[in-house]
């Protein structure tokens, strides 16, 4: 490489990193600083009235898993918090797969329309989006409480003569992420369902593989990306959602989101509201890196 | 060559749209297809070529009439079904698998024993030459390459019938070639009932044992390269397969009097009347000395040269053009000038006789 191509390299090295410094600039002053207080005060002791007292401490970091008997101070499992735990997980996963199963076949609907259509389409599916999620939560609790759309129109028609409680329950929760995340999950697999060659429908049937071989085989593996994208685009948000379950789940059904809320306001433990908010992320990291893994490698036996 | 029908299309139409509006893609076609005969489909794009194989792959249901597979009627039967494997125009490899997770998905989907599956689709890679690539993804191949993946993978199912969609149209010139040959080797070899379509008559001409020119949704003519060419049924098939020289006259007494008033003899213009079009092929018409006996007077236009030939361009008294095709002597010239008279003759037995 020549002297002026080494400096040309250079300048050009230089100009990117200028260019992005600004981002970069934003992403560690609103990301990694927090992250960072975050970490700090998991190690702290709380302070009488909410805020956090320089001593070090790993009770937080305890009191993730475990809780202290208020009498002798031994330690056991917090059965309260790992049916949190669960129930986020499960919820999350549920809404994921439900989201899945219900957008795949929309994403193809829309992929397969003709380019008008499909910028018409498109763009119902992103209407939910022009509606602030307080607003559609809370449309959504209209619907289904007691006294709401579904129980007064059953009752009205005689179907029941009590209403059937659906909300603040696990489902009302599940049903609001799945309406919530929906889009997320449909975007991802239009995009890479759109740049599917249709023409490889008809090799695999003529290659004598059924219709649903043809899904699990060809159209699975090559839309793979889309299904990933999609799957962490609705999961990571469900699993730290916080206004869904708080509208639809009550104060007793709650999933990590709110159990973090709690710490920094009526339970008056920041520390272990960091250590949770922490925990959360390492989780989720750990959860992405198996599952992208697990997908990309996963491409030659479908 | 045994006799037996492999393929068979019985009266078989297929419409697009509906009603009034309704496109004959296809308009009643019957043709036999023989086994292990190398059979070619020609035609300009939109004469229903590709909607015959489809047919036949399975891709489309007809709307009236049969598509029989040694004598079995499987024109309901689904693509999956169907002992019968396409070589797609685009290829359509598996992007997601390797050269050989390609070639062996048919087999899979069979459900051959796995042992079976890794010999086949090592004779495959063989038969087709791509050992070497047998791990690579196909996006990393060129397209010839591609081909022969597309090839090996449509054979290795041991098919009753091959069928080729325009393969070759996106190769280059040189690698067409090669792929011509190497299709004929391979149909040979396997004793596979081809059926190709193309839009190149050179490529029908040099491979096929059997071709039908089609046009407009019908068949025109079925038969041997030879006789598609030499003897073509009417105007559009003689005009179709390579290059022509159509000469309008008046047919009477065994001769024909053409436009410009000379008169010449013709095989087949025996027992004819009336207004009729000559055939005659560039590369059978002679030239000679202007006046010569026996000559239609005419003068050249220009010269073009091709390398193997010289295409020498010719117009009668009344204007009718016509092409000359002349073999480029060694020295390079062709001895002839724009402008130049000439005297033109042709065999009675090269040229042929039109109905109008």
């Amino acid at each position: 490489m020549s002297a002026n191509e080494e400096a040309a390299r250079h300048r050009e090295v230089r100009n990117a990193w200028a260019l992005s410094a600004p981002a970069l600039i934003l992403l560690l002053v609103a990301a990694i600083g927090p992250l960072f207080i975050m970490l700090v005060y998991s190690f702290l002791t709380p302070g009488q009235y909410g805020n956090v007292e320089w001593k070090f401490s790993w009770d937080a970091w305890i009191g993730t898993l475990y809780s202290r008997d208020i009498f002798d101070g031994t330690l056991k499992l917090a059965d309260a918090h790992l049916t949190i735990f669960w129930r986020s997980v499960k919820l999350s996963l549920l809404t994921t797969i439900i989201t899945f199963i219900v957008g795949f076949p929309t994403a193809w609907f829309i992929a397969t329309r003709s380019p008008r259509s499909r910028a018409l389409w498109l763009f119902l599916i992103t209407i939910p989006f022009w509606t602030n999620l307080l607003i559609r939560t809370f449309a959504i609790n209209e619907i289904i409480r007691n006294e709401g759309l579904i129980n007064s129109v059953l009752m009205w028609m005689g179907v029941i003569d009590q209403p059937i409680n659906m909300i603040y329950t696990d489902t009302a929760v599940f049903v609001g992420m799945t309406y919530v995340y929906l889009p997320l999950m449909v975007l991802p697999l239009f995009a890479s369902i759109d740049r599917f060659d249709m023409r490889l429908l008809e090799a695999g049937y003529d290659l004598y593989a059924s219709r649903w071989q043809v899904l699990r085989r060809v159209i699975v593996p090559i839309v793979r990306p889309g299904i990933v994208a999609g799957s962490i685009l609705v999961f990571i948000p469900a699993l730290g959602a916080y206004v869904t379950p708080r509208i639809l789940g009550g104060g007793k059904n709650m999933m990590i989101g709110n159990f973090i809320e709690l710490q920094f306001g009526q339970g008056r433990n920041w520390p272990l509201g960091a250590a949770l908010s922490v925990l959360l992320l390492i989780v989720v990291t750990i959860a992405l890196m198996f599952y992208v893994r697990a997908s990309t490698k996963g491409t030659n036996n479908g | 060559m045994t006799t037996d029908v492999a393929v068979e299309a019985r009266n078989a139409v297929k419409a697009f749209g509906q009603g009034e509006t309704a496109v004959r893609a296809l308009d009643d076609v019957s043709i036999q297809i023989r086994k292990a005969e190398f059979f070619t489909l020609l035609g300009p794009s939109g004469c229903g070529k590709t909607t015959l194989l489809r047919l036949i792959a399975g891709f489309e249901t007809p709307t009236s009439g049969q598509i029989l597979l040694d004598g079995k009627d499987i024109t309901n039967d689904p693509p999956n079904k169907r002992p019968v494997n396409t070589v797609f125009q685009s290829y359509a490899l598996f992007p997601h698998l390797s050269v050989a997770q390609n070639i062996a998905f048919g087999l899979e989907m069979l459900g051959r024993p796995r042992a079976e599956i890794t010999k086949t689709v090592e004779r495959m890679l063989a038969l087709v030459k791509l050992e070497a690539m047998a791990g690579r993804k196909t996006s990393q191949l060129s397209g010839g390459q591609q081909q022969r993946v597309a090839l090996a993978r449509a054979l290795a199912p041991q098919p009753k019938v091959l069928l080729l969609d325009e393969p070759l149209s996106a190769l280059d010139y040189k690698l067409r070639k090669e792929m011509q040959l190497e299709l004929k080797r391979l149909q040979t070899e396997t004793g596979i009932t081809f059926i190709f379509v193309t839009h190149d008559q050179e490529e029908a001409l040099t491979m096929s044992d059997r071709i039908a020119v089609m046009s407009a949704g019908h068949i025109q003519q079925i038969g041997g390269p030879r006789e598609i060419y030499t003897r073509p049924v009417n105007r559009f098939v003689a005009d179709f397969i390579g290059e022509t020289n159509f000469l309008s006259g008046e047919a009477g007494e065994g001769r024909v009097t053409l436009a410009s008033g000379d008169v010449v003899q013709v095989e087949g213009a025996e027992g004819r009347k009336g207004k009729v079009t000559v055939v005659i092929r560039p590369e059978q018409v002679r030239l000679a000395e202007a006046g010569a006996a026996e000559t239609i007077p005419a003068t050249v236009e220009s010269l073009v040269y091709f390398g193997t030939d010289t295409h020498c361009h010719l117009r009668l008294k009344d204007g009718t053009e016509m092409v000359a095709r002349l073999q480029s002597p060694a020295s390079g010239e062709a001895g002839l000038q724009q402008g130049q008279s000439v005297g033109l003759r042709f065999a009675p037995g090269a040229a042929r006789v039109l109905e109008d």
